[in-house]
């Protein structure tokens, strides 16, 4: 399969802000994701979804640029959550131990009004 | 006697040269894209008239005589003449083209020329000129003629010398059927192969293919075939006759000049061909299993200095059957312009033959597919071999170590020890990691691995690719990763090899989520660490040319013992 270019998109203007992150997330992916997240910054939101639905391959220079979204995080205090993750990719989170940093959730419908409500703010 | 020479002894004598010159007008010599008229005195130096010459322009449009004492124009050529007591210029024009010129010196009785001598003059030249016309005419065909038989006499030799450096007879092997064809497009053609006896009773085989036909490419073909004849006895290594070649031949070729070529050496006894190919078509090989590739990639040669070739292994068991061919058979065209192309010969070559008439075979779906009249594009040049004996009495007792042919298998069951899935090389470039990837998955696809473990090596695959490509090739795409998957036992093995350029792999600090956040480590450094969890065991070994990282995948009995979570 040859490699898909990475492609995010910020979705959302409230409390939680998406960003849908599409194609290969490697080393083409760091300024693109750099971006989104800054974007995120500038709507203030107190939550991030990063949903990886439609990301195809995760490598582990991808993994150092979700761990830098991380860091950037808990330094604004934000949260930060997963959906759409592949169970080979809930793996690697897991081995990684970026699962003790997000929530991972299976897929964006399962973030209710009153959940994100109750855990906005519950950066670790 | 010649007209001409009619003309001057009955109309006047030759100008005043030392003795007095007898007028010949060498008829311009010309064809019509001739740029001068040349004119010779039988007993003085020709003077020619060059076309910028003003007097060409006036005899090419004056009909008739020319006063030459009286004539004034600024023509170097007309103060010659008359230097040279030229009295009258007779120019003889045809289709309106100077063919050629007449002149006279003075009348014998020193009279000046009558009007009727002028209008006698006149009338022959202007019959004369349209046939010494035709004379030229005939000349030039029989000069053109006597130049094409000349050539093509040339080009019969040059076939002549040509085919002596084709093998004059093929090996005789016992348990193999060797046959080779070559058919250039021209009398002579770029496109070679040779058997070369080497030591231990083991053969080289070459083939090759110069680019662009005819006379320059069979001169680099004659070239290349001499300088691998003189290295492959001086080498065992296929590798090394293509790198010396190269260096020889870099500084030797014309520009937009290369061949292409593969090197095969065959231990007839055991199957077993090691091989390395400077950018020449990938040879088939026909299996039980089906018909595969033989992969191995490398520059032609006298393209760029410091080439390497990878050498590859593969071992034919008997029934299996090895075909190298050039371009000239899968590009050629049939009149409505479609190739005959790869997967047609793939598919011909799935056919079992005995290897004498592969080939024929070959060469009448060839004709077939092209019709009549075909002019050929290409040299073509067909080598095939066959171990002989039927599919099923080899490999299972492969050695690990050993390869047997590149082959896809359709279940796992038919996998047998020690055999070699996939041998590939990448160009190092980035992003080429998920390439060997995918490669790699496709290769172990018939072994029936779960999913989970699939993805998990495949993970590993990328990772340890990934790290060859950054520090082995420094991102380099002319410095190649070779790619390896075998089965060896219960186990799957995966090999990553790299050039080494940044030196062998260090430790590398364990990567600690909780210092990445903080900031006291890099975010990077994950590499090694996932590919350690993906596989049940990884190891790096060095060598002279870099290193290897190996990944092993139980097989049988594989649960997901090939990590541990971390919590």
């Amino acid at each position: 399969m040859p490699a898909i270019p990475f492609r995010a998109e910020v979705l959302g203007a409230g409390e939680l802000v998406t960003i849908e992150l599409h194609g290969d997330i490697n080393v083409a992916a760091e300024a693109g994701l750099a971006a989104a997240y800054r974007e995120v910054g500038e709507i203030g939101a107190g939550a991030v979804l990063l949903d990886f639905t439609d990301a195809a391959y995760i490598n582990s220079t991808g993994i150092a640029l979700i761990v830098r979204v991380l860091a950037d995080a808990r330094r604004d205090h934000r949260e930060v959550r997963a959906c759409g993750l592949s169970p080979h990719y809930v793996e690697i989170f897991q081995i990684t131990r970026l699962s003790d940093y997000m929530r991972i959730i299976d897929d964006r419908e399962s973030v209710t009004a009153a959940e994100l409500a109750a855990t906005t703010g519950g950066q670790r | 006697m010649t007209f001409i020479e009619s003309i001057r002894r009955t109309i006047g004598r030759g100008p005043r040269a030392d003795p007095p010159a007898p007028v010949r007008a060498e008829t311009a010599a010309s064809t019509p894209a001739s740029p001068s008229v040349a004119i010779a005195m039988a007993m003085g130096p020709a003077i020619e008239i060059a076309p910028t010459d003003p007097l060409f322009a006036y005899l090419q449009a004056t009909s008739g005589v020319v006063d030459a004492e009286r004539l004034e124009l600024d023509s170097p050529a007309l103060a010659e003449l008359q230097a040279a007591h030229v009295r009258v210029i007779v120019p003889l024009v045809a289709q309106g083209e100077l063919i050629g010129t007449l002149y006279l010196g003075p009348r014998l009785s020193d009279q000046d020329y009558s009007a009727d001598d002028r209008k006698l003059l006149t009338t022959l030249a202007a019959q004369a000129a349209p046939a010494i016309r035709v004379g030229q005419l005939v000349r030039e065909q029989a000069l053109e003629i006597q130049t094409r038989e000349r050539l093509e006499q040339e080009m019969r030799v040059a076939t002549l010398i040509q085919q002596q450096f084709l093998p004059r007879e093929l090996p005789q092997l016992p348990d193999w059927q060797v046959s080779a064809y070559y058919g250039p497009a021209r009398a002579v053609g770029g496109d070679f192969y040779d058997f070369i006896a080497l030591p231990d009773g083991r053969i080289g085989i070459v083939e090759g293919d110069v680019t662009d036909k005819g006379v320059p490419a069979a001169l680099i073909m004659a070239r290349t075939q001499s300088v691998l004849r003189g290295e492959a006895p001086r080498e065992m290594s296929p590798a090394k006759v293509l790198e010396r070649a190269n260096e020889i031949l870099v500084p030797e070729m014309p520009a937009r000049m290369f061949v292409t070529c593969l090197y095969m050496i065959l231990e007839p006894e055991t199957g077993r061909v090691v091989f390395a190919n400077a950018g020449h078509n990938l040879p088939y090989v026909r299996t039980a299993d089906g018909v595969v590739e033989l992969r191995a990639t490398g520059m032609p040669l006298g393209l760029l200095p410091g080439m390497d070739y990878p050498e590859h292994e593969a071992v034919l068991a008997p029934g299996e059957s090895i075909l190298i061919y050039s371009d000239g058979l899968v590009e050629a065209h049939d009149r409505g312009g479609e190739m005959f192309g790869f997967p047609r010969l793939r598919q011909l070559m799935a056919t079992e033959r005995p290897g004498n008439e592969l080939l024929d075979h070959l060469l009448d779906e060839l004709h077939g597919f092209v019709g009549q009249g075909w002019d050929q594009e290409d040299d073509i040049t067909l080598v095939a071999l066959q171990r002989t004996g039927g599919f099923g009495s080899t490999s299972d007792e492969v050695p690990a170590d050993t390869v047997a042919v590149t082959s896809v298998a359709t279940s796992p069951a038919a996998v047998p020890f020690g055999r070699v899935l996939l041998r590939a090389s990448l160009p190092g470039e980035p992003g080429n990691e998920r390439l060997a990837m995918d490669r790699v998955a496709e290769a172990v696809s018939p072994l029936g691995i779960a999913p989970a473990r699939l993805e998990r090596l495949k993970t590993a695959v990328s990772e340890a690719a990934m790290n060859a490509i950054e520090y082995g090739s420094q991102n380099d795409p002319t410095i190649p990763i070779e790619l390896e998957a075998s089965v060896a036992g219960d186990d799957l093995v995966v090999k990553i090899t790299d050039r080494g350029l940044s030196g062998p792999l260090g430790d590398a600090e364990e990567p600690d989520i909780e210092r990445k956040l903080a900031g006291e480590q890099k975010p990077r450094g994950w590499g090694l660490f996932l590919i350690k969890h993906m596989v049940d065991a990884m190891e790096v070994s060095t060598h002279g040319t870099g290193q290897t990282v190996s990944l092993t995948l139980h097989l049988e009995g594989a649960g997901d013992a090939s990590h541990s979570v971390q919590s």
